[in-house]
């Protein structure tokens, strides 16, 4: 009975705590910024299949842009007190949704970052509208981020399944091959791509001469039966359009060696692939492969830097959502010490239209129609072994894909 | 003709591994009675350990084929001994449990220390190429495959049908409570059988890694076709796992291949067969039903 009553008062402080923790900042008229401070949020997968390519190291990234911030700005930063709110959505769109609801409700969160798995971000730009807070979304894929689930407060910051799809599938339908073979795993994810592959291969003047639905997720981890029914079709394909990602991905590439599907002369592009990925395969089981990329880390001069700071931090090479995931909370911070207050409305009219270049937006602008970021993309090719002079650099980038030309244009469904 | 051929090639590699899968576990049920859930994670394991034997001692693969199995064997033997014959006696169920629960510890500590991408592993130069059969080509890795793991079939069957070793658990498993009545100590077999159906578990998993993604969920996803293959073969049915293994390979396989153009067929074929033989022969294939108590 004593242990009750002592559990029951221990809770009771603790919700007394909490409590008075949510409804102490109390913003006056003439404050700035509520509470006097900043608070990113990051949401993200930290513990499933994209807990490498994003997860604590996205975190840690924002921890950079901060520190980055402060150092410039000095004494005329808006604010010294900028913190960092993190959670771990798990790729579930209801945890996502009530995670997001209390980053902004109980942890004073002024803009939540990330947020990978299309199904999971789009019911967080839902909680940004409804609380008229900012999200800044930079790990999912859907363009329906930017279309018919557009809002004033969300933004679609890296890529999406258009840019992927308009990057790999005309320059490879350019300059590897007009047939191919799509495979892709069955499910929304993997249908949008196949729609998107489909468009701009056939668009750039190729064909799909054959498509397939893998199961999801796949139990039996084969596929050789798609890789020998592709260089038999009619007319034979030259290129095999693989929409897998993870290790689903890997299971594909590992098969399409072991058949010598490229002996075969059926080369190999990929929808998605973080450069983690190609860690995990070695650039061997990849060397020739072509894939679209937001940014590489030893693309130039600038990006190095970043990457060599960033290895220092973490012990390994950003991905592109790290990058991105940098830039953005630079990019919101700015546009909060351009504005002068944190408040969202202000804030979202001083992005809206800007132009920006920095170490991840390369003729970058924030596009005020639906929100889109866009961005200079590249295409990209994995090196083969012998040109891989030290650990992490696998990949050589073929061509810029210019900004106007990577996104599409903003979607009529979109309504601000 | 060439076509279906290879799909079936192929079909019976994916059955290698479920037979090989379902064999431990046959075993193992046959023995203790108990439906261990930890047999995908001691699969990842075997994969895993390849891949960290390769990467940080250099060794190769085929020194990881006899040592990973033999380790795991080990391994399984202590938990047997530290666990598992502690709630032997009791409902089924709390096994389960407690494999279920051995599982999520076993991946979540690979996780914790590589993470959950998939770590790279070569195939052996030795079997990177091809063998030509004429009508076409096949993988010289995966055709070492089918050989081995017929090969480790047909030993396991010579043991159990040819050995004093083999009639204690054929005994003991057709007759758990007649056998010791004869005189015969079951319990001292019990041990060492649970060891080898988990090196058999690590056993398939080097040989998936240089053909399949090595991460720690690896044995999460395959673990469950690999009971529907145990429940269809029947229940502690060594040779009805083993066909069972096989024969559902092949069933995918011409699934995937010929049923391409409806998904949620070619998806759901092996649950649908095995809802089609538990309803004609609930104790599965070759089971034999249990007389009532």
């Amino acid at each position: 009975m004593r242990r009750t009553v002592g559990v029951a008062a221990a809770s009771a402080t603790v919700l007394l705590i909490t409590g008075c923790g949510g409804g102490g900042p109390q913003s006056g008229g003439d404050q700035k910024l509520t509470g006097d401070k900043i608070v990113l949020g990051v949401l993200n997968d930290q513990s499933g299949a994209y807990s490498e390519l994003s997860g604590r190291n996205s975190v840690k990234a924002v921890e950079m842009a901060i520190a980055d911030f402060k150092a410039k700005h000095g004494d005329q930063a808006v604010t010294e007190d900028i913190t960092v709110e993190t959670a771990d959505h798990q790729n579930k769109p209801d945890v996502a949704n009530s995670k997001a609801a209390e980053m902004y409700d109980r942890k004073g969160v002024d803009l939540i970052l990330d947020v990978p798995t299309s199904s999971a971000a789009l019911k967080v730009a839902d909680v940004a509208k409804e609380k008229k807070k900012l999200y800044f979304n930079i790990g999912a894929a859907t363009t329906e981020l930017t279309g018919k689930s557009c809002n004033k407060y969300t933004f679609h910051y890296a890529y999406d399944t258009y840019m992927l799809a308009n990057g790999t599938g005309r320059v490879t339908t350019e300059q590897v091959g007009k047939n191919w073979y799509i495979l892709y795993p069955n499910y929304a994810f993997g249908q949008d791509m196949e729609k998107s592959f489909s468009a701009a291969i056939t668009a750039a003047g190729g064909q799909v001469v054959g498509k397939d639905g893998a199961p999801f997720p796949n139990t039996s981890g084969d596929y050789s039966t798609y890789l020998l029914k592709a260089p038999g079709l009619n007319p034979k394909p030259q290129v095999l359009g693989t929409m897998q990602a993870g290790a689903e991905l890997v299971n594909v590439v590992k098969q399409y060696n072991e058949f010598k599907l490229r002996d075969k002369g059926v080369g190999l592009a990929v929808g998605l692939m973080f450069i983690t990925d190609i860690h995990s395969l070695t650039p061997a089981a990849l060397a020739g492969t072509t894939y679209t990329d937001a940014w590489y880390w030893n693309f130039d001069q600038t990006n190095r830097e970043f990457a060599d700071r960033f290895q220092k931090e973490t012990g390994t090479r950003p991905s592109f959502a790290h990058a991105a995931n940098y830039s953005a909370a630079m990019q919101y911070l700015e546009a909060v010490q351009a504005a002068g207050t944190d408040d969202a409305d202000t804030v979202v009219k001083g992005l809206e239209g800007k132009e920006v270049n920095d170490v991840f937006l390369r003729n970058g602008k924030i596009r005020a129609e639906d929100h889109r970021v866009i961005h200079d993309a590249y295409l990209a090719q994995v090196k083969p072994q012998a040109e891989v002079t030290e650990p992490w650099d696998y990949v050589k980038v073929l061509e810029t894909i210019p900004a106007a030309e990577a996104f599409a244009a903003p979607s009529p469904d979109c309504k601000l | 003709m060439t076509g279906f051929l290879q799909n079936t090639f192929n079909g019976l590699v994916s059955g290698a591994f479920y037979a090989l899968l379902a064999l431990g576990l046959a075993v193992i049920f046959g023995m203790l009675r108990v439906v261990n859930f930890a047999h995908g994670a001691f699969y990842m394991l075997g994969a895993f350990g390849a891949y960290v034997l390769l990467s940080e001692a250099g060794v190769p693969f085929w020194a990881a084929l006899v040592i990973m199995p033999l380790g795991l064997g080990l391994l399984g033997m202590a938990l047997e001994r530290a666990v598992v014959h502690r709630l032997t006696r009791l409902d089924p169920l709390y096994n389960f449990l407690l494999t279920f629960g051995l599982t999520l510890i076993l991946q979540d500590l690979v996780k914790s220390r590589y993470g959950v991408q998939s770590s790279p592993y070569a195939t052996p130069s030795a079997l990177s190429g091809s063998v030509d059969f004429g009508l076409f080509d096949f993988p010289t890795y995966r055709v070492f495959i089918l050989g081995f793991a017929v090969l480790v079939c047909v030993a396991v069957w010579w043991t159990l049908t040819r050995t004093r070793v083999g009639m204690v658990v054929r005994a003991a498993t057709e007759r758990p409570e007649l056998t010791p009545a004869f005189g015969i100590n079951v319990g001292r077999w019990v041990t060492p059988v649970f060891g080898f159906g988990i090196a058999l578990a690590g056993l398939a998993g080097v040989l998936a890694a240089p053909m399949r993604a090595v991460n720690p969920l690896m044995g999460a996803d395959l673990i469950i076709v690999v009971f529907a293959v145990v429940v269809i073969g029947g229940l502690g049915s060594i040779f009805g796992s083993v066909a069972a293994g096989f024969g559902i390979g092949l069933v995918q396989a011409w699934g995937e291949a010929y049923l391409s153009s409806f998904p949620i067929v070619s998806q759901t074929i092996v649950f649908v067969v095995m809802a089609v033989v538990l309803l004609w022969r609930p104790a599965g294939l070759f089971g034999r039903e249990e007389a009532p108590a």
